[in-house]
Order: C-alpha cells, then structure tokens, then sequence
C-alpha cells in the first residue's frame, strides 16, 4: 500500500464548493505534479469542515494545519512552502475567533475550530473522503450494523434506541424509538423505511452538509431502522436542488450494495435491506412527512389528514418510518458505542447533540456540532465568535422560518426541545439565524411571512387564507396603516392557524411573529404609532392621531 | 461481505490509509527541505523513505520536513525521533543510506552512529 506522507483535506461541501473549491483541488492537483509530490502527498474532498464563512478551507495533516479563505493564488504558496519545505503559513491559517492566535500551542488547528463542539453526527464530516466506504469503514463503520444484525434481535435494537432517548432531529423531537416500535409491532407484509432529507427550511443545510460529508453514516442507520421494524426497503427523499447531495448518496449506495452491506442476506442473516433515491421538485411543504409520502406516491405534494400516521399507513398504505437524516445519522454510534454513552452526552431529557447552521449576524457562519443544552450565549458568543460589526444582539431565530424568535434575555436558555417549546421557540430544524440590533422586527416578519404564503400548498383554508392575511397585516404595519384592530386580528388570526391548519406549516407559520409580538411590542406599539425606531420600514407613514 | 470478520479485515487495511489524519503516529521522521536540502538530494531520500515504510507497511510513523537546520554541508538531513529517546539527526542521507535507517534504526532499533552528526 502506497504511504503518503501527508494527506491535505480539500472541503468540499456545497458552500466551499461555491467559492471555488474544486478549483482550488485541481490546482492543487497541477502543483503537486509539478513538484512532483503527487506520489507523496494525497489530496482528498471531505465533506463540510465546519466554517463556511471562511471558506474555502483546507487542511493539512499530520499538522492538521487549517489554511481558510483561500484564493487560488494561495496553492502554489502552501505547496512550496509548506508541503515541499515544511514550513507552515502562519498568515493563511485559519483564525478561530475565541481563542489566541498561536498555530504552535494547539497543533490540530481543527480541534481548535471545534473548541466547545462535540461531534457524534459529523464524526467523519471533514475528516474522511466520503466517496470511499473504505474510510468510512476505517473509522467503524457498518460495525454498527453487523453488531446488529448479527448479535441483537430487533426488539433489543429499538430498546437500545429507546434508552438512548434519542428524539427525531427534524424539528418535533418525537422519540425515535417509540416511532419504530409503532411500526414493529405491525404485521404487515411490506414496510418502508424513509430518510427524509427533504430539507427545505430557509437557513437550515446541516442535513445537505452530514449528507455530502458522510454519506454511509445514513445508509447505516436506515439498514438498521430497517432491521429493527422489520422493513426491508428504504427510500431516501433528497431535497431536489441538493445535486451534490444525491450525487453523493447514490455513490455511497452503489459502493454499499457492491460490499453486501445492502442487498440480500446482509453479514449472513436473514435480512435484506435495498435503498433507492428519490429527488423533490422543490416544495416545502413535501418536508411535511404525509406530504412527503403523496410525493414519492406521485401525487401532488399535499399533507394527509393524520390519523392514521405513516408509522401505521404510509408510503402506498403499508407501515412507514419516516426519520430525519440527522436522526438516521446519530443511530450507528448509539448501537455501537450504547445507549448509556450516548445519554452521558446533553442533558437528562434531550440527550445527545444537536447540529446547528448558524447563519446571519455572526462571525463565524457554518455548521456545528455542540451537546443539547448549551446555552444561546455559548453557541453566540462561544462557537460562533460574537457579532460581527460592534453591534448588539437582537434576539435569535431558532428552527429556521417555522420557529420563533428568542431576544437577549433568553441568551441563558439551554437549548434543547422542552426548553425552547416553552419559550414559545422550537429547536426545530437547527437552523440559527441571530440578528443584530440595527434590524427591524416587522421587516423581518414581512419576509418570513413572504416565505409562507409562497409555500403554503393550498390545501386547507387556515393555512392557505391565514398566511396570505398575516402577510397583508405586517405590511401594513410596515407602512404605518395598521391599526389596533388589524394588531389584535394577528394575534386571534395566529391562534386560529396554530389549532386548525392541517399539518405543521401552516400550525408553524405564526410563530416567529407571536413571539415577535411578546417580546418586542413596543417595535409593534412604535409601528402602530407610525414610527420605526431603526429606520428600516422607509414608506411608513405617520398618521395624524398618532403623535 | 458475509461476516463481521470481513468487515474487520477492511477496516484495519483501510485505518492504515486514513491513520495519518489522527495525530496518534508515535515515530517521527524529519527530512531537511531547505534550498540545501533539495539541492543536495533531499528530495530523492524523501521519495525512498516513504517507499521503504510503504514497502514495510510502517504506518504509525509520520513522514514531515523541516527547513535548513544550519549545517548545509551534511545535507540531506534526516532525523529520527522515536518517543521516550533522544532524537537522533543524521548527516548526508542519501537514499542508499535512508533505507539503511529504516531497516536499522527504525524497525530494528538500532541507531546507525557513523552517519550520525548530533542528538537532542
């Protein structure tokens, strides 16, 4: 086996890809021919490092240097410099913002990055090239699996997962082991397994990410879903305009299918397990899981009146498990590693990690990993590297467009599902949008309520009416017509929408804009007056009676 | 695939290629790559120590280079740093000589006196 001496991961995760990543591989690439190092020196395409903000990166091991913001002027300097002669450039190494900028004290300037982040999910995101399943073998995997099928019954593989209180991580938090033990217990002569990567909420791609950077990480977990419940198909639902995404994925399943870790009689058992890939045609509301399932039927994408749930009647009516991909992604470590390990991680109720994509008024944009239940300043101020610009927080919209907003005084909250529902938040589907203080809240809402009268499917009138209205109401606000009627129509318009649309969208919707309504009132009291205090709403007019 | 055994079988052939990503090598070995290193052939005792470990399957040895340490006329400069020792710094490492080190030095334990030119 050739040995190479040092090994430069090149990220290529859709956001690095973006700022030319792959141009910077082929460049690398010509480089180390031309000093002929090519034989000395593996370049390898990782899935997402972590931060997009400072991409592209790359990074160098044994040093586990990491080289950010990269220009293709950059290369031909790391290649002579640092691969030919060894010496590192300082100037291009990547600065984590929290901590002293010395390459000599820490030498992985990766685990730097990662400083309060725990990773079980990305465990190989980043580190492994995701187009072998020979590195994903490397580091454990489908041991997972062959413990599985090999030495559990299908009932100890859902008491593990169960134990394990691992709670979906698509944004309700249902238990996923009560999930599939709904589905278990039915005797049916066909079940589905379903990876719903149909990740359409603005501000959330960790789904995209953890698909791009460890493809068989998924394909593990559905095997073993598959096995616990007794199904022996699994279909992976992949958010249309994830290219990369399905590329990958269909790569990843060819590779399984030619090791026998899908197909028939895996490890010697009696269970078969295939997976095909399906791809969306860019409809929200198919992330909804009934909605899902009339998609991949051929139907228009509209939800289904739940009862029954899939797990009962699903895809073509036979017993259906439907799980996020992070879900899918945390069941291999927690069937290899126990579910005592797993517990030790988060908090009591919420165990385990949570990923996050954190996006908007922040330094340090990207994708992490960190335990349930760390705290919003700790994600803020911690991983993500404070606001950019000397300005102040405004508040943080957890769970992306669908969830609600947090201001300063929840910087505290530990952030795990209870916590946040009860905040009037949701943790959702990890997204993180943090908004800084020049920013006005109507104008927000305007463009999170754009969002869902453009994606409401139609299919129920609370939905399909209320979002349109509360959409007409913000912009009014946003131009001083409102009144105080219209301001208290919001409110009963939100409640009516939360207790009688049909599925989550609509039920959803409201969100960000009642919590909006309780902790920054007086933005809408100032609006109502014909006033707003930074400046952002431009047309709004002042009315006569009001100052 | 039919058993766990084989799944083992790929993994440990497989943690051999990915092994350098996680900082655990214990043996190191530095090449000087300054100008005179290269000039005096550096480059060449570079390929033929990968080769030699690749050949060996020395997998938990690390392979980096250094710049001129000051003594360009015992170019190329190899050092040798086994844990818990002291680091031994080779002088005029051709490749004949690098795979001597390997063999010697490395896998057996016995360090090479004559070529060497200092210890830390």
């Amino acid at each position: 086996m050739p040995i190479y001496r040092s090994h430069v991961l090149v990220c290529g995760g859709t956001p690095c890809v973006l700022k030319g990543a792959k141009t910077l591989k082929d460049l690398l690439n010509k480089e180390l021919n031309r000093y002929n190092l090519a034989d000395e020196i593996r370049v390898v395409e990782t899935g997402c490092l972590g931060p997009c903000d400072e991409g592209p990166v790359i990074v160098v091991y044994p040093e586990g240097t990491m080289y950010s913001r990269l220009q293709p002027s950059d290369i031909p300097r790391i290649v002579q410099s640092h691969l030919l002669k060894g010496r590192i450039l300082q100037e291009l190494v990547y600065q984590a913002p929290w901590s002293p900028p010395s390459a000599q004290e820490v030498p992985l300037e990766q685990e730097k990055y990662l400083g309060l982040q725990k990773r079980v999910v990305l465990r190989n995101c980043g580190r492994i090239d995701p187009d072998s399943i020979d590195e994903y073998i490397a580091n454990d995997g489908y041991q997972a699996l062959g413990k599985a099928v090999t030495t559990l019954r299908p009932d100890e593989v859902i008491e593990m997962v169960k134990e394990a209180k691992l709670l979906g991580r698509g944004g309700a938090g249902f238990p996923t082991g009560l999930k599939w033990s709904f589905t278990a217990k039915i005797d049916a002569d066909q079940k589905y397994i379903i990876c719903n990567a149909d990740e359409g909420e603005p501000g959330t791609f960790k789904d995209r990410l953890i698909m791009e950077g460890d493809p068989h990480g998924i394909i593990e977990g559905m095997a073993i879903a598959g096995y616990a419940v007794g199904a022996n198909q699994g279909i992976i639902y992949i958010r249309g305009e994830y290219a990369l995404s399905i590329e990958r994925m269909k790569r990843a399943i060819e590779q399984a299918t030619a090791y026998g870790l899908l197909g028939e009689r895996i490890f010697g058992s009696d269970f078969n397990f295939t997976i095909q890939v399906r791809s969306g045609a860019g409809a929200y509301v198919c992330g909804e899981e009934t909605a899902l399932i009339e998609s991949l039927e051929g139907n228009r994408g509209e939800p289904r009146v739940k009862p029954p749930y899939p797990g009962v009647a699903g895809l073509w009516g036979k017993p259906t498990v439907v799980n996020n991909v992070e879900t899918l992604a945390n069941v291999p470590p927690i069937i290899l590693n126990g579910p005592e390990w797993f517990r030790r991680i988060g908090t009591e109720k919420c165990p385990g990690t949570k990923v996050f994509t954190m996006l908007g008024d922040i330094n340090n944009q990207g994708l992490i990993e960190v335990p349930m239940g760390i705290t919003l300043r700790e994600i803020v101020y911690g991983v993500g590297g404070g606001i950019p610009g000397g300005k102040g927080f405004k508040m943080a919209q957890t769970g992306g467009t669908s969830g609600g907003c947090l201001p300063a005084e929840f910087l505290d909250l530990p952030m795990d599902y209870d916590t946040l529902a009860k905040a009037g938040s949701a943790l959702g589907s990890g997204a993180m949008l943090i908004i800084d203080d020049s920013h006005c809240v109507v104008d927000l809402l305007k463009s999170f309520m754009k969002f869902f009268v453009h994606e409401s499917c139609g299919r129920c009138t609370p939905c399909r009416e209320g979002t349109m209205r509360l959409y007409e109401i913000i912009q009014a606000l946003a131009e001083g017509t409102a009144t105080m009627a219209d301001f208290r129509l919001l409110k009963e318009l939100s409640a009516t929408m939360q207790l009688t649309a049909l599925c989550g969208l609509g039920q959803s919707a409201p969100n960000s804009l009642l919590t909006c309504m309780e902790y920054f009132a007086d933005e809408f009291q100032a609006h109502l007056n014909g006033r707003c205090p930074t400046g952002t709403c431009k047309n709004i007019t002042v009315k006569s009676d009001a100052v | 695939m039919k058993s766990l055994k084989d799944l083992e079988a790929i993994r440990e052939k497989a943690k051999q290629m990915t092994g350098i990503r996680e900082g655990k090598a214990q043996t190191k070995i530095i090449v000087g790559m300054g100008t005179c290193g290269i000039a005096a052939g550096a480059r060449d005792t570079m390929k033929v120590i990968l080769d030699e470990l690749g050949k060996r399957n020395l997998t938990d040895v690390t392979v980096t280079q250094t710049g001129c340490l000051g003594l360009c006329e015992q170019e190329p400069i190899v050092e040798v740093e086994i844990p818990d020792q002291p680091r031994i710094i080779y002088g005029k490492v051709s490749a004949e000589r690098a795979r001597q080190i390997i063999a010697n030095h490395i896998v057996n334990g016995n360090m090479i006196g004559e070529w060497v030119i200092g210890r830390k």
